[in-house]
């Protein structure tokens, strides 16, 4: 996969098989195609060779729109639709597939429930109402609100602060094991994909460099990407340290 | 103001006629604007020549571009309606371009990774969240039409330009008043009742 005007590929040679059910982790620095990957899934970037498959179904052949309503899609932006409720956007994707309202009613509810935000109090309010965290536990359940198989998550955690950030990757670790979803989430933030993943593609400059569980990439890791582990650490012991000081 | 109140009637039909004309002035006007916004959002290399054709028009004096609309569609309501139609779009192409564009990136890309169609797009997000500049644009568009649309006094398609124009000629100065009163009035009046709307709208969606 290669952007107009770029001067190499995004995405090339990948090749890679994600188990059903689990919750896969891209990381990388930025620009090493770990969001251009995501994106082929729900075929919001059409590659110029090469197949996706989600199942058994080359997402090629399917209808895009149909497609997109069976895989949820959590932005780093969140995106939620600034003119309407909270409800409505939890609502989305149910009203695009016709449920009818009682239906969505009690799933906007039980979806509230599910990512920490107490029906009565928020249905009726609007995304601007919301701190950063909130608004991406909203966006976090209009994703999942059709139960859709596959949810992929571009940086989701990204724009909101370390402490909030991580009561929202215990969420989603949560919520990931009581759905039965297959979770793929891209982040450059490697204690976060050390926290939540299953299994790890750790991407370089559009490939893969190396994947596998976290244990394995911890134990045998390629060079580079033992130097991104050491790295990661020395700035989390930076961090700590400023903390103190 | 005796004269206003002697002819209170003919006023009232007249200041019909002149809301009809400017709203079908503003119908065909938005039709048109929104194919050639269309068109310039699908094509962008086709803004440049769009948006100065609407700028070229919109420079033309409304009586000369009045006086060749009759020439081809005769006198009455139709070649009035081509002109306030002509004038709008260098208001309305901008207008709803601009609008459609300001709509923030990371709703769209939502938009579309939920999976709504171009057409749901378009309706249930790109067009709610541009409707405060939309309306901004049609409220400006609006004041200008009823302002040129007095011309139809010229070509016998009525409206309080026609009142006006036989003042002038009489020198009597109520009856012009009694036209270009109203004419002011009716801009007034929907200046503010567009940028209410304006309003509304935009507490809808500010995020």
């Amino acid at each position: 996969m290669r952007y107009p005007r770029a001067d190499r590929n995004a995405v090339d040679g990948v090749s890679v098989e994600i188990p059903a059910g689990s919750f896969t982790v891209f990381v990388g620095p930025s620009g090493c195609g770990k969001s251009t990957l995501l994106r082929t899934v729900n075929r919001l970037v059409v590659p110029q060779s090469g197949r996706v498959f989600v199942g058994d179904d080359d997402v090629a052949a399917m209808n895009a729109v149909d497609l997109r309503r069976g895989i949820g899609y959590v932005i780093q932006a969140v995106g939620l639709f600034t003119h309407m409720t909270v409800a409505q956007n939890v609502g989305v994707v149910p009203t695009l597939l016709r449920w009818d309202r009682a239906r969505i009613q009690a799933r906007v509810d039980e979806l509230l429930g599910l990512v920490g935000l107490e029906p009565a109090r928020y249905r009726n309010r609007y995304p601007r109402e919301l701190s950063g965290g909130e608004q991406q536990r909203v966006g976090v359940a209009r994703a999942i609100a059709a139960e859709p198989p596959v949810l992929l998550m571009d940086e989701p955690f990204g724009a909101v602060d370390a402490i909030v950030r991580r009561s929202l990757q215990d969420e989603i670790r949560r919520i990931a094991s009581t759905l039965n979803t297959t979770i793929l989430f891209v982040t450059h933030d490697v204690d976060e994909a050390l926290r939540l993943a299953d299994r790890i593609v750790v991407m370089r400059e559009g490939r893969i460099e190396q994947h596998g569980s976290p244990e394995e990439l911890l134990q045998v890791p390629t060079p580079y990407v033992a130097q991104m582990f050491a790295i990661d650490s020395e700035l989390r012991k930076y961090d700590a340290l400023r903390r103190v000081l | 103001m005796s004269y206003l109140s002697g002819h209170m009637g003919e006023i009232g039909a007249l200041t019909l006629q002149h809301l009809a004309l400017t709203l079908a002035g503003l119908a065909l006007g938005l039709a048109v604007a929104a194919l050639l916004a269309w068109l310039v959002m699908r094509v962008p290399q086709s803004g440049t020549p769009v948006f100065a054709s609407a700028g070229v028009i919109y420079t033309i004096p409304s009586l000369a571009l009045l006086a060749v609309a009759v020439r081809y569609l005769g006198l009455g309501f139709w070649p009035v309606v081509l002109i306030l139609a002509a004038y709008a779009q260098f208001i309305l192409v901008r207008g709803i371009v601009t609008a459609l564009r300001e709509v923030p990136e990371a709703q769209l890309d939502a938009a579309r990774g939920l999976g709504m169609s171009a057409t749901q797009e378009l309706w249930r997000v790109r067009l709610p969240l541009a409707a405060p500049v939309l309306l901004g644009s049609i409220r400006l568009a609006t004041v200008a039409l009823i302002a040129i649309a007095t011309l139809g006094g010229y070509v016998g398609a009525g409206g309080l330009g026609s009142e006006i124009f036989l003042g002038l000629q009489r020198q009597y100065l109520a009856q012009t008043l009694a036209g270009s009163i109203p004419v002011a009035a009716l801009a007034v009046i929907a200046d503010a009742a567009l940028r209410t709307a304006e309003r509304i709208a935009m507490r809808r969606i500010s995020g």
